[in-house]
């Protein structure tokens, strides 16, 4: 019963969402204001039926009704009351189901948000957030539907439960923040198209969904930067990215959305590049729906699984049709979207963000060729090969370079232009002071890869000259008679994008430092140990004690190794990695357990492939030097973004200001 | 990227005259380019599906073709390889199997014992490694007493052409060397006596 | 037997056994070295020193049985390849249709960056050749932008003496 209402549910929200995108398109075509607010009433309608299918499946989740096919699929009677919650997206159509749900609840505040001081965009807009939704639903509603019941006529009496890697903590939260990445990403799009389909082609839309974009963004960030996180704390390889298609295909939107940012400003600064912001946020948009594609039908593993499933095919097909409809229409404007302003220096910051823009792309068009590879090599030659890390490496860590050092340089240029002269001044005393620091590194700590210094240096320079940025505008309203502190909180309470973008260079610029110490001098050792043996790696050593096994809540089956740990001679604790089994899925994880200072992580993982005896166990030891940084930079990161997004009231007050002159203007036309 | 169309605050008329021209005329570079570049991509996507498609070997058409370099002591008439297109005219049983899978040891004396019941009878049993280390292959093959040709699948070649997605899999091939059944997982009895019998009356 | 014989026979046994301790045994470091740069044959995108499976722990014997052997890794990643195809590569084997993987790149970035300075350049010509004047530019300071701002250009011009 709650089953059938939950799938009615779907049902209904698909049709409201066809006879919006119908609705809209007849009240643009008519110019009938009335059908046009039906459409959008009907938009947010959506919101309320997936709030109660989602909450009808989570009820069938906490009952344990196992006559549905997905609440058998991912839980079981002795989980935990809060992961048969989250169970919502640890599944396929669960998990699409809530993507839908996002997309519902950001596309009716996005349209109810901007209904007043858009009106002449609506119409195309709702037309276009339909036919986003219209597809989701529709793959909810006839493909992959979360209410359909389990074959064969027997109800099985306990579940499969959810799988074993999505019980901790960070992957519980790392979808929903991609998702609502995603989801964001697809709001500035659809108001670009509107601008496109109505020719309202000024900078409204941007403004609009400038907010949009970087809250999305936020979110899409932060589950990347999550995912690593939890890669690191729960896969236990010793790493964080291993540039693997499901990665990649989450960040390949981010670079795009990433270019997106920064070339927006120079149209809203000179109103140049208009058409090529319009390419980012279709491209954006396009990517989004290939990555959600990828992570969900594992196309890259297996070209055959693609095939065979219903899904592949129809989100082609879903594809198709949307870069044909955004190319057409992108065509079509592009003569009113051309500026007559032109590009005046090659040390301009318009420049300097052009030169983002090319490298950004040359990442994104590099890792998506890497990702998508091993499909073309099996279709053309009908051989599998894998493209791994050290072709993104090669390719990537080069750009990443220019990326991070036009990071420190791009804020001494100004607009139109400035002068060569001034910026190399300018860089001089930060290079000769990076070049110190390198110095110190390659004669006191011995480091001798030159990728590594050069990496160093370039971080070194970028962060000293954004600071340096800071420290203007500080000495310059000091100057003024402001106190130190004072001055640093109202430069950026006035400047919000500006400063917030400087803290996310810094957090960019400190991950890049972590990233650079775990990537060239990570250390690993793997060893057999009996009980009071010892091994050593860098300036610790690790002696095992033991292994004791118990059981764990659910269905779990612990067996924790009990390790002392020395650094340099001082005794600095246990550390205790485990391995966990789920008896009834069978499914073994090693679960490490880290030392971590400012300078290093010493993880180790206890092998559980090898035999694990009371006394006898194998063992491997990362040393990670610097890797906390990226962690740290990750914070600053997310700081920085929260400063940018920050509503700044001033911009309020003109935002309804506005508002209501449209409105009073407006009435008269529509009341009758 | 953007096109720096001269146009409003550009007084000069000729240039403005020859953009007209341009705009009547033929199709403008960059629509060329555009929709080229997309129909191209596309099209690209839409081939690799349909080839995707293809899938496994069918029933009724023709098994692909493969050569077999034999595991030492389990080669076919005392021959170090031979081919599918070698064993025409008798009926051929292809199992895929590897020493790490499971559910292959569920079928493995079952094979054995129905290979010794028709070998007499013009029927071939090939057993395949698939993704295996010669060691592992060479002690399940002890272990289970096999007697039948067996081969690894060098180079993963083999399993490639028959679009195999996992282990344990069977194929049927009939005298004519046209596939006539599949099984995905381990075989039972009583299907694999249909299917040889139903072969060799043919 | 008698006891002197049996004296001799385990000492002939002892000598023979002798090569067979001298050699050491390969370390588990070793074993993952080569493990590292190769990928599971059989699991999706799962590098062999990691891979927690079966199969993958067969594979990293065979490995190891091949160091005590003395091969070279190339020998070793040879041997894999010529067993379960390419894809146990890290990257695919630069030959034929595979050389594609780095020639695409290298040539997109090489082009890319033509394009793009021609671009940049033809943007730049078409501001100084139309009547002489570059259309829209003021002074080397840019003109002050909205009201927040205008206080940071201030302070930037400030800054700039």
């Amino acid at each position: 019963m709650i089953a059938d209402l939950g799938y009615a549910a779907v049902l209904l929200a698909f049709a409201v969402a066809v006879y919006a995108a119908v609705a809209s398109a007849y009240g643009a075509y008519k110019n009938d204001d009335r059908w046009v607010e039906s459409a959008r009433n009907s938009t947010v309608i959506i919101l309320p039926l997936l709030l109660l299918a989602s909450g009808l499946l989570v009820t069938l989740l906490l009952l344990g009704d196992f006559s549905v096919d997905y609440v058998w699929q991912v839980s079981s009677r002795e989980m935990p009351t809060y992961l048969k919650v989250t169970a919502l997206w640890g599944g396929q159509a669960g998990g699409l189901l809530f993507w839908n749900l996002l997309l519902a609840a950001f596309t009716a505040a996005a349209m109810l948000r901007n209904w007043d001081n858009q009106r002449e965009l609506m119409p195309y807009a709702l037309l276009v957030g339909a036919m986003t939704q219209i597809f989701f639903l529709g793959l909810v509603a006839f493909v992959e539907n979360p209410f359909a019941r389990i074959a064969g006529g027997v109800i099985p009496a306990d579940g499969r439960g959810l799988n074993p890697l999505l019980r901790h903590p960070g992957m519980i939260i790392h979808p929903p923040m991609l998702y609502l990445g995603f989801t964001g990403l697809t709001i500035p799009y659809t108001f670009a198209m509107a601008a496109l389909i109505s020719g309202k082609l000024d900078d409204t839309w941007i403004r609009t969904t400038r907010r949009w974009t970087l809250v999305a963004w936020l979110f899409l960030s932060l589950g990347l930067i999550l995912g690593g996180r939890w890669a690191y704390d729960v896969l236990g390889w010793g790493g964080y990215w291993a540039w693997d298609p499901v990665e990649n295909a989450s960040f390949i939107p981010w670079l795009a959305g990433t270019a997106f940012l920064h070339s927006v400003m120079i149209q809203e600064k000179r109103n140049m590049f208009k058409v090529w912001n319009m390419v980012l946020v279709i491209l954006t948009y396009l990517l989004v729906i290939y990555g959600t594609f990828i992570v969900r039908s594992g196309v890259i593993s297996s070209v055959h699984s693609f095939a065979q499933s219903a899904v592949g095919p129809l989100f082609f097909g879903f594809l198709a049709i949307m870069t044909v409809f955004s190319a057409y229409w992108l065509l079509r404007r592009r003569d009113e979207l051309s500026s007559p302003n032109r590009l005046e220096s090659l040390f301009s910051r318009e420049a300097a963000f052009l030169l983002n823009n090319f490298v950004f792309m040359g990442v994104l068009v590099a890792t998506f060729w890497g990702t998508n590879y091993p499909i073309i090599s099996e279709l053309f030659t009908g051989e599998k090969v894998t493209v791994g890390p050290p072709f993104y490496n090669r390719v990537n860590g080069p750009l990443f370079a220019v990326l991070l050092l036009l990071m420190g340089v791009a804020p001494l240029t100004m607009w139109y232009r400035s002068s060569a002269e001034r910026i190399g001044m300018a860089l001089r005393w930060p290079a000769l002071a990076a070049l110190a620091v390198a110095g110190v590194l390659y004669f006191a700590f011995d480091v001798n890869s030159w990728g590594a210094l050069l990496g160093m240096w370039i971080v070194t320079v970028s962060l000293l000259l954004t600071i340096l940025e800071f420290w203007k505008g500080i000495r310059a309203r000091m100057k003024r008679g402001e106190a130190p502190w004072s001055a640093l909180s109202n430069l950026m309470a006035r400047n919000r994008r500006r400063y917030g973008g400087y803290w996310i260079h810094i957090g960019v610029l400190v991950m890049a430092f972590g990233i650079i110490g775990s990537y060239f001098f990570q250390q690993e050792t793997q060893i057999r140990l009996r009980q009071g043996e010892s091994v050593s790696l860098g300036s610790y050593e690790m002696t095992f004690q033991g292994v004791r096994q118990f059981p764990g809540p659910d269905d779990l089956l612990i067996k924790e190794a009990s390790l002392a740990i020395t650094d340099n001679g001082r005794s600095v604790g246990e550390l205790t990695p485990r391995t966990e089994l789920y008896t009834r899925s069978g499914q073994p994880m090693t679960i490490p357990s880290l030392r971590s200072t400012i300078g290093e992580d010493f993880y180790v993982i206890m092998v559980n492939w090898e035999t694990v005896t009371s006394n006898e166990a194998t063992f491997r030891l990362y040393l990670n030097p610097l890797i906390n940084w990226v962690w740290a930079g990750g914070f600053i990161f997310i700081f920085g973004t929260l400063i940018a997004a920050w509503p700044d009231p001033a911009d309020e007050k003109v935002t309804a200001a506005a508002r209501a002159r449209r409105r009073a203007k407006a009435r008269p036309a529509y009341g009758d | 990227m953007n096109e720096t169309i001269t146009t409003a605050t550009d007084t000069n008329t000729q240039n403005e005259a020859a953009e007209e021209t341009t705009e009547r005329g033929s199709l403008r570079w960059s629509t060329v380019l555009v929709w080229g570049g997309v129909i191209a991509l596309l099209a690209l996507f839409g081939w690799g599906l349909l080839n995707a498609n293809e899938g496994r070997p069918e029933e009724g058409t023709v098994a692909p073709d493969f050569e077999m370099q034999f595991f030492d002591g389990y080669q076919w008439k005392d021959l170090e390889n031979a081919s599918l297109e070698d064993m025409q005219g008798q009926v051929v049983v292809l199992n895929f199997w590897a020493s790490w899978c499971v559910e292959c040891r569920v079928e493995a004396d079952l094979l054995e014992s129905t290979w010794r019941q028709y070998r007499d009878q013009g029927v071939v049993f090939l057993g395949v490694a698939y993704v295996d280390s010669e060691q592992k292959s060479l002690a399940y093959l002890e272990e289970f007493g096999i007697t039948y040709p067996n081969a690894p699948d060098l180079g993963s070649e083999i399993s490639n052409e028959y679009k195999i997605t996992g282990v344990p899999e069977t194929f049927f091939i009939g005298k004519d060397g046209q596939v006539s059944d599949f099984v995905l997982g381990p075989v039972n009895a009583t299907m694999l006596q249909n299917e040889i019998q139903t072969l060799l009356a043919q | 037997m008698k006891k002197p014989t049996l004296y001799l026979f385990l000492l002939l046994s002892l000598l023979l056994a002798l090569p067979a301790v001298a050699q050491e045994p390969v370390t588990d470091d070793e074993v993952n070295a080569v493990a590292r740069d190769l990928y599971c044959p059989v699991c999706e995108n799962t590098p062999l020193d990691v891979c927690p499976t079966q199969a993958c722990q067969d594979w990293r014997d065979e490995i190891r049985m091949q160091l005590a052997q003395g091969k070279s890794e190339e020998e070793i990643q040879q041997y894999f390849v010529e067993r379960y195809g390419p894809r146990v590569l890290a990257e695919p084997p630069r030959e034929g249709f595979n050389q594609i993987v780095w020639l695409l790149p290298i040539a997109g970035v090489v082009i890319g960056a033509v394009l793009f300075g021609l671009y940049l350049n033809n943007l730049r010509k078409e501001g100084v050749d139309e009547t002489g004047e570059v259309a829209q530019s003021t002074a080397p300071v840019p003109p002050p932008a909205a009201d927040e701002d205008e206080y940071i250009s201030r302070v930037e011009k400030e800054l700039r003496e």
